[in-house]
């Protein structure tokens, strides 16, 4: 076989090869989708799931998927943010620094569940919290952390070295000219970065089985007191998320539609995961377009 | 606070404390060195828990190490239970070794086609195909797994479709991304004149990519191997789904197994704490636990060659 | 105000091992234009930045000698570095206005340093502008974003930020050298209006300006200062035999 032959072949095979990962890609997205829209409607996001009758709904599912992202958010930002302001700002270069950086790195390849059996371990157990939202929320923290404190870095990293110093020369404060100068111009990067962290949170399943519990307790969605033991609201009580849901039918569903409902419950976990995918798109380009706009 | 914070520099007051800037520093640097440590602490928390509660199998429950790694028979409910963990340390090497083996070359080409054949178009094309594969949940992997992997199997080959092959393929196409993804990133940095170079002297694209791109990026794209190897390895839910969980080791890729992931899953939650089942299932957490090590240190150690 | 100048003594800057500043002693009075000349990697930048102790944001850097702006030395590790640069404004090459309006821009700095009036706050940003010769041009958008403005406002911008926080001394690192011959020029006539109330030290690489702005000039080559003395006696008779040949441009 001449070189030409050989150049020819190779083309053909890599196009090859990257046209199967499309086609794998939209196999995938058509498969669930096809299988699942049909069996979407309102009354399948709002109502309660069935245990053994058919017509169940993921309406309780739905809520804690969000709620949970929610808390989870709203714990892991702050801590993240401070973190990431300090790898990249205050961490002086040097082995300390470095044995940081392992071990952001390391915690990120921690399997969700071994985080999940150390926040069955910790949160649930020692800490008493017990199966509920909030452990689950302070799990997934553990397995959020480490991206949060990355797209930080990254993004405070990626704000012009003029624009610090034009600060500092003024006679700010490092802390001031972090928060009111150099916050701002990453905040676009922090925020895409956020969106698509959130995607995942919403998605993951492993670090929740043992955390925020695999049953919910029939929710009165009239009682809005948080601290009412079956309050929607309520951050201490158990709570099956989405993706926790479609585990428990394929493994134990004895419902005659399992298969619908997961396939239903997929379909609306991977819209709006792609949701938080275009979303974080949007947003970026939409920052972008502003901040480069001249006027 | 805030008066005194303003007298503190009306009055050009010596005491450092007073002055609001200094105070503010003060703040910043405490609130983010207080995140830092948190970080730190749930590492070394996780370790100190999964070890002392995975070690407690040999030392509270006199399981003999060597025992756990080699044995073939688990049955952590018999009389006497026996602990051979075996069949799951051979289950999870094996779905994800092969999984890497499908995942590598698709990875790789996806990433020459994006850098080298069509780096215009073919890029913005395939980059969110990419992200988008990234972005599934993992039980979405496992179910679509389960509805029509496992059944395609079943029709093709003997056996009931669950089992190894239909675990590496769920996995294969979960690990793609982070292969692509960083073939990608490590085939576009490289120097535009190395690859010119080649072209110069007559060289056809194939023999450039071949002799002169592929050689080079190799440490990188090892290192996305590795990252997709290390993120099947402890990948669960998915894997559960689909590859039978029975505890032993499978004669051929169509036999029900089980990986150290399934097995925790499944049984995690009906065993007590601090009886032997469960700080044998603790074990198996320590072993993947320190696979991630293994796989960190091997990502480490090829990105050191890489800036060589 | 405006009667401090600094005073440099046996300064040295080294970056790790590389020394890039060598015992460099020179001083700078009030109400005068002191521009630093070299060829490129002669150690001038880094000499300026060492004056705000700006190379103390870059890691690895040592900086040994005294520098003393009224009574105080810049270079004691206990000096209050945030006190101490809200005294010495600093130009950058490039043009870097914060990314927030026009009027933010002025009124970020004074109103950390304790002005919440805002009728004060405005008097100040107008006063800024009018004396970096921009008001005329931003009067009617004050609230647009000043990364609008074209490059030579955007540089005179920074300037009026900086004499917002109203300092002792301004730096200028080739303040001009990204702007077309127009903004250049508007740049220099107000580096000579500012002089009448600041110190201001200037680097650049274009000798013409160094001649046409300056009252005096030093020359740096390899880390060293070779030769300093008045920008007119310099440019037509100077010492030595390397400045000569930096000047009439056989190097550099």
């Amino acid at each position: 076989m001449n070189a030409k032959t050989a150049d020819k072949v190779a083309t053909v095979v890599i196009c090859l090869f990257a046209g199967i990962i499309v086609l794998v890609l939209l196999g995938l997205l058509g498969f669930i989708l096809f299988r699942g829209l049909s069996h979407i409607s309102w009354d399948f996001l709002t109502s309660a799931p069935e245990t053994i009758k058919a017509g169940g709904g993921i309406g309780p599912q739905l809520f804690n998927s969000l709620f949970l992202l929610v808390l989870t958010m709203l714990i892991t930002i702050p801590l993240g943010l401070g973190a990431g302001i300090y790898m990249s700002q205050y961490a002086k270069p040097g082995k300390v620094t470095n044995s940081i950086r392992l071990v952001v790195e390391v915690l990120s390849s921690f399997p969700s569940i071994v985080v999940g059996l150390f926040g069955l371990l910790v949160f649930v157990n020692i800490m008493g919290i017990g199966f509920s939202l909030f452990s689950g929320a302070l799990a997934l923290t553990v397995f959020n952390l480490p991206l949060m404190v990355r797209i930080t870095e990254q993004a405070m990293a990626g704000v012009p070295r003029e624009q610090k110093e034009a600060s500092l020369a003024l006679g700010l404060s490092r802390w001031k000219t972090i928060t009111s100068v150099m916050l701002p111009i990453a905040m676009p990067a922090i925020i895409t970065g956020t969106i698509l962290a959130a995607g995942r949170v919403f998605g993951e399943a492993a670090a929740l089985l043992f955390t925020a519990g695999m049953s919910s307790p029939r929710l009165d969605f009239t009682d809005w007191n948080p601290l009412s033991p079956f309050s929607p609201l309520n951050p201490f009580r158990p709570a099956e998320t989405l993706a926790v849901h479609i585990w428990k039918i394929n493994s134990e569903g004895l419902a005659p539609d399992a298969g619908e409902i997961a396939a239903g419950a997929s379909a609306v976990l991977v819209l709006t995961v792609l949701l938080f995918n275009f979303g974080a798109r949007w947003f970026g380009r939409f920052m972008h377009r502003k901040f480069t706009a001249t006027r | 606070m805030e008066q005194s914070a303003v007298k503190g520099q009306k009055t050009n007051s010596k005491s450092a404390f007073m002055k609001p800037h200094i105070r503010e520093e003060w703040v910043g640097r405490v609130y983010t060195f207080v995140c830092i440590l948190v970080l730190i602490a749930t590492i070394l928390a996780i370790v100190y828990f999964v070890a002392s509660k995975g070690l407690s199998t040999f030392i509270t429950n006199g399981v003999n190490i060597g025992d756990l790694l080699t044995g073939l028979k688990w049955d952590p409910e018999g009389e006497p239970a026996v602990f051979g963990a075996l069949p799951f340390i051979f289950g999870s090497f094996s779905t994800s070794l092969l999984a890497a083996l499908i995942a590598a070359p698709l990875g790789c080409c996806a990433a020459i086609f994006m850098t080298q054949i069509m780096p215009g178009a073919g890029r913005r094309f395939m980059q969110p195909v990419i992200e988008l594969l990234a972005g599934i949940p993992s039980v979405v992997y496992g179910f679509v797994g389960l509805s029509v992997i496992v059944p395609m199997l079943r029709a093709i080959f003997p056996g009931q479709g669950i089992g190894i092959l239909a675990g590496s393929l769920v996995l294969a196409v979960m690990i793609l991304p982070t292969i692509t993804s960083i073939a990608t990133d490590a085939l576009a940095a490289l120097p535009g004149g190395l690859k010119e170079g080649s072209f110069a002297l007559g060289a056809t694209r194939w023999q450039t990519i071949y002799r002169i791109v592929l050689p080079t990026t190799l440490p990188a794209l090892l290192t996305g191997v590795v990252l997709g190897m290390a993120r099947a390895f402890g990948e669960a839910l998915a894997v559960q789904m689909v590859i039978g969980n029975a505890p032993h080791i499978p004669r051929s890729l169509f036999e029900s197994a089980s990986t150290l992931t399934s097995a925790i899953t499944l049984s995690m939650g009906n065993t007590i704490s601090g009886t032997a089942h469960n700080n044998a299932l603790w074990s198996l957490a320590l072993i993947l636990l320190t696979m991630t090590f293994i796989f960190v240190f091997i990502v480490r150690v090829l990105e050191r060659r890489n800036h060589r | 105000m405006a009667t401090t100048g600094m005073k440099v003594k046996d300064l040295s800057v080294f970056y790790g091992e590389k020394e890039a500043v060598k015992k460099v002693s020179l001083s700078f009075s009030p109400k005068q234009v002191t521009a630093l000349i070299g060829p490129s990697g002669c150690g001038k930048s880094t000499f300026l930045r060492s004056l705000n102790r700006m190379n103390d944001t870059i890691g690895g850097v040592k900086t040994t000698g005294e520098i003393w702006i009224d009574d105080v030395n810049v270079n004691d590790p206990s000096v209050d570095v945030v006190e101490l640069r809200q005294q010495i404004g600093m130009v950058w090459q490039r043009p870097n206005p914060f990314h927030k309006s026009i009027y933010e821009n002025i009124a970020f700095g004074p109103r950390y340093h304790g002005i919440k009036n805002k009728k004060k706050l405005d008097e100040i940003v107008e006063d800024s502008l009018r004396r970096a010769a921009l008001w005329n041009e931003t009067k009617d958008r004050l609230h647009n974003s000043a990364l609008a403005l074209s490059g030579g406002q955007q540089q005179r911008l920074c300037i009026a930020r900086s004499i917002a926080v109203k300092p002792k001394v301004i730096l200028m690192d080739e303040p001009a050298s990204a702007l077309d011959p127009v903004s250049t020029s508007k740049i220099e006539e107000l580096i000579a209006e500012l002089k009448k109330e600041y110190c201001i030290v200037i680097v650049t690489h274009n000798m013409q300006q160094a001649a046409r702005v300056s009252d005096r000039t030093a020359f740096f080559y390899m880390g060293k200062l070779i030769e300093t003395d008045d920008t007119d006696k310099m440019f037509t008779n100077p010492s030595e035999k390397e400045t000569d040949d930096y000047i009439s441009g056989r190097f550099g």
